[in-house]
């Protein structure tokens, strides 16, 4: 992306935020959202407009302890969040890869629906986002949800917009829910090359009762692993259950205890600087030919077990080698979408990332742009249908 | 379930761009839909569906329709559409805000013929349902390996398609969430009767996240007519307890103090000594009567975690001043204890001819503080206001008691002051009930004119006719502009967002 040679803006509030948005309507022209600027995702192209830099909203406006929330504007770095709380033995439970120097947001993290192992625990940024400003391309600035983990009233709008990649607004500040940070760990591994042995296994987990604070699963060359990581007083013991479990499914299984950097290469696995992502939407049942194909493909694939979601990560190559091999990959796993994340611009331009069908509910994405955005003013082009 | 006797008769809703009377030829349209024994026009027939579970307020459809498919209300919805009359879909009408309530002379679209288990798929940890099914039916079809976590206390008759308009909680949803996040799959039917299919049995399918937009939405943004759902294992353990304290802000003491260990129990309630009182002579479950709160804990998980979190909250319970514990020795003991808190609405006619329940939501911390308010109100009112919370998502129940019908106006004021006292303590209007009709006029007590703005883009983009479930949610009715292109340049021709009184 050519983003280096837009002209940036880099307002001081939320205020500022929505003047430029409506300045912006006015005259015409493409606003581009930036956080850590660390995931050139979707449409090649949304390279065109204005930048708008969320560096200066970086405050934690509220850390309430005693109630497990937070209020934070978009531009707080993940990492500097996730220290303060550290000292407050609590977390936001949302662990997606940082990127490039390490620089994710908050707000560029939930945009653009980004997640971690922690997912299967605690969910995904739209389960943990209890409030949410925006600043609409009409000026104004909108807050929907509240400060409280419980809450119906109006539209849950928060929701609509994890994930919308800035397409309907610009998120200036979420409150999110926080939990309490675990003290200890244990992570049981499994090991085969079998990978209708390896989903066996990771399903047998799923259905335990054992509560896992995350469940994954790894291929990469030639060997599957699944990992179920235990969080809490009895973090040992319950990794020995599943080991116990994981060794009656027929893998080699064993128990780690300094297991940081089995996780830390799980997450990282879900990134590529050079080759190509593609994150697949699909089931727990079909891991073993998700691994198949990532095998066939000579990828790398982390995914979270329990969810049916993983990331298929090709090696670098020639533009059209890639593109021949995305297609080739959801070909073989459709009906189950296939989303190309990280890849050359280049690649992107060859073909649609986001495998969405013209059906029903992209006439309706459509018609929610159109009310929101009616400009298009917002990161226009990038996502879903050429939103 | 008892309520207020004032009959409040709504008139007809005039919000929709252009709402036709429900023609003859309509009616004919629909009887050959849905066959014609499925299609009430009778007063008779009609007066059951004047009210959902919030009696006070009342209004008679121009017919109930009662589709046994997803095809027929598609068909029933597009029969609407073509003639422009305005619809309401209601489950099992158990909802607590008016928001099943008719609207005067319109259609009423009631799904309680629709209870079909589609499909139950354990391996994926998925089910797919009607959204006549009720709640307590899905954690039946899933069991023993597996359940349904959200239960809302009207859990055996309530149905999952309004649990999915409600987006209900229940006593679990501290540790477990809301029907929000259980729901991976809708198939729903827009007010065009478009029918659109959003996310699946996957998750983060690429899109917008209209699921959780619809989720929620009290029927305002279509009818849902297939719904998966997510499914959790059933824990290996469960402990409960109930500790009695003489004061609930002593109860609440602990409560912090539980959270803030970093323990998440599966639930924790708690009960003022009003409503044990009620409760107690309702279903005798021995609670004694004479203590100021009971506080109910219940852990779940691995047995070995369980066990351990358990002497932590008993531990903190004495520490806070329980005067006594009890804890469940089995599952009977277990569900003596749930059965009194589940009772505890149902009871309160036992100890007041009327009451307002509010749903009020504030952070947990402020518990005793707003708990202070609420007693202060109730003395300057004059009222008794029993209290029910789900105390680890510090929603409060308030049951404001009154005796005749000369009460029941400053009865609703009191229980809109106590709404206002949730809000400043940095809370909300609703953490489970909804906005429906009855608390439609405290949005603006919670949000401002941008934010209902905003609200209403996302209601016009899926419903610009307004036609499903018009006069809900939104505090004063208004119309949508023109559906604007989406390459159109200037903001002015952009929607006006006209307002009708």
């Amino acid at each position: 992306m050519a983003t280096e040679t837009l002209r940036s803006e880099t307002p001081q509030d939320a205020e500022d935020a929505a003047e430029l948005l409506r300045a912006c309507a006015a005259d015409g022209i493409a606003v581009r959202f930036a956080g850590g600027a660390t995931k050139a995702w979707g449409h090649a192209g949304g390279d065109d407009g204005l930048r708008l830099c969320t560096s200066a909203l970086d405050t934690i406006v509220e850390h309430n302890r005693g109630d497990l929330t937070a209020v934070l504007q978009a531009g707080v770095p993940l990492r500097a969040l996730d220290e303060l709380l550290a000292d407050a033995g609590q977390m936001l439970a949302l662990d997606p890869p940082l990127g490039a120097g390490d620089a994710a947001t908050v707000g560029g993290a939930v945009a653009a629906g980004d997640s971690g192992p922690l997912r299967h625990r605690y969910g995904a940024a739209r389960d943990l986002v209890l409030g949410m400003t925006v600043a609409l391309s009409d000026g104004s600035l909108a807050r929907a949800g509240s400060k409280v983990i419980k809450n119906v009233a109006g539209y849950d709008l928060a929701k609509l917009f994890s994930g919308s990649f800035g397409t309907l607004g610009l998120i200036t500040e979420v409150i999110v829910r926080l939990h309490p940070r675990p003290p200890d760990h244990a992570t049981a591994v499994g090991a085969t090359d079998d990978p209708a042995v390896l989903q066996d296994a990771a399903l047998a987990l799923a259905a335990n009762s054992l509560e896992a604070q995350a469940l994954d699963v790894r291929w990469e060359a030639g060997e599957g692993l699944v990992l179920a990581r235990f969080a809490g007083i009895a973090a040992t013991e319950q990794a020995a259950a599943a080991e116990r479990l994981l060794g009656a499914s027929g893998v080699q299984a064993r128990t780690v205890e300094e297991d940081a950097a089995l996780w830390t290469a799980q997450r990282t696995g879900q990134r590529s600087a050079k080759g190509a992502v593609v994150r697949v939407s699909g089931r727990p049942t079909q891991l073993a030919e998700s691994c198949e194909a990532a095998k066939a493909a000579g990828a790398t694939l982390v995914g979270r077990a329990a969810l049916g979601l993983s990331w298929i990560a090709l090696p670098a190559a020639a533009p059209a080698e890639l593109v021949q091999a995305i297609a080739g990959l959801r070909d073989t796993l459709r009906p189950s979408p296939g989303v190309v994340l990280d890849a050359p611009a280049a690649v992107r331009a060859q073909l649609d990332p986001w495998d969405h069908p013209e059906d029903s509910a992209l006439v309706l994405m459509r018609r929610v742009k159109a009310r929101f955005d009616p400009t298009a003013t917002c990161n226009p082009g990038i996502f879903v249908g050429g939103i | 379930m008892p309520g207020p006797t004032r009959l409040v008769t709504v008139p007809a809703q005039t919000i929709t761009t252009d709402p036709a009377p429900l023609t003859p030829e309509l009616l004919a349209r629909l009887r050959a839909i849905c066959g014609p024994a499925h299609v009430l026009t009778e007063p008779i027939q009609l007066r059951t569906y004047e009210s959902d579970g919030l009696l006070q307020y009342r209004a008679t459809p121009g017919a109930v329709v009662l589709p046994g498919s997803a095809t027929e209300v598609r068909d029933v919805v597009r029969a609407c559409a073509t003639a422009g009359v305005p619809w309401v879909a209601r489950g099992a009408g158990s909802g607590l805000s008016g928001g099943a309530l008719p609207v005067a002379e319109g259609v009423l679209i009631a799904v309680t013929r629709m209870r079909r288990v589609l499909e139950v798929d354990l391996p994926n940890g998925r089910i797919v349902v009607q959204p006549g099914v009720t709640n307590t039916e899905v954690s039946l079809a899933v069991g023993p390996t597996h359940f349904y976590p959200p239960d809302p206390s009207s859990q055996i008759v309530c149905s999952i398609g309004g649990n999915v308009a409600e987006n209900s909680g229940g006593a679990h949803c501290f540790k477990y969430g809301f029907t929000t996040n259980y729901v991976t799959g809708l198939e729903i039917v827009l007010a065009d009767g478009e029918v659109v299919t959003l996310g699946g049995k996957e998750v983060d399918r690429p899109g917008y996240d209209l699921l959780g937009a619809f989720v929620g939405s009290e029927g305002t943004l279509g009818i849902c007519t297939a719904i998966t759902l997510r499914l959790i294992p059933v824990a290996e353990a469960t402990e409960t307890m109930v500790a009695f304290f003489d004061s609930t802000s002593h109860a609440g003491e602990a409560v912090s103090e539980i959270v803030s260990e970093g323990v998440v129990p599966g639930a924790i309630e708690m009960m003022d000594t009003l409503t044990i009182q009620a409760a107690e002579e309702a279903v005798h479950a021995g609670f004694p009567t004479d203590v100021g709160a009971a506080l109910i804990v219940e852990l779940d998980g691995s047995r070995a975690e369980c066990d351990a979190r358990f002497d932590d909250v008993v531990r903190i319970c004495e520490r806070s001043g329980a005067s006594e514990i009890r804890i469940a020795r089995d599952d009977a003991e277990r569900m003596a204890i749930w059965k009194t808190r589940k009772a505890a609405f149902a009871a309160m006619g036992r100890v007041a001819p009327h009451y307002y329940v509010q749903d009020g939501v504030i952070p947990r911390t402020k518990l005793p503080e707003v708990l202070a308010r609420i007693t202060a109100l109730a003395e300057e009112y004059g009222m008794r206001v029993g209290n029910v919370f789900h105390a680890g998502d510090g929603n409060l129940h308030p049951l404001v008691c009154y005796e005749g019908e000369e009460e029941a106006e400053r009865a609703e004021e009191l229980s809109g002051r106590i709404l206002e006292v949730c809000v400043e303590a940095g809370g909300s209007i609703t953490g489970e009930h909804g906005i429906g009709v009855d608390k439609k006029r405290h949005m603006p007590t919670m949000f401002a004119e941008p934010d209902l703005a905003a609200f209403q883009h996302l209601r016009c983009a899926f419903d610009p006719r307004g036609l499903a479930n018009p006069g809900k949610v939104m505090p004063t009715p208004r119309l949508c502009g023109e559906v604007p292109g989406p390459y159109r340049q200037h903001p002015l021709e952009r929607e006006g967002i006209a307002e009708r009184f």
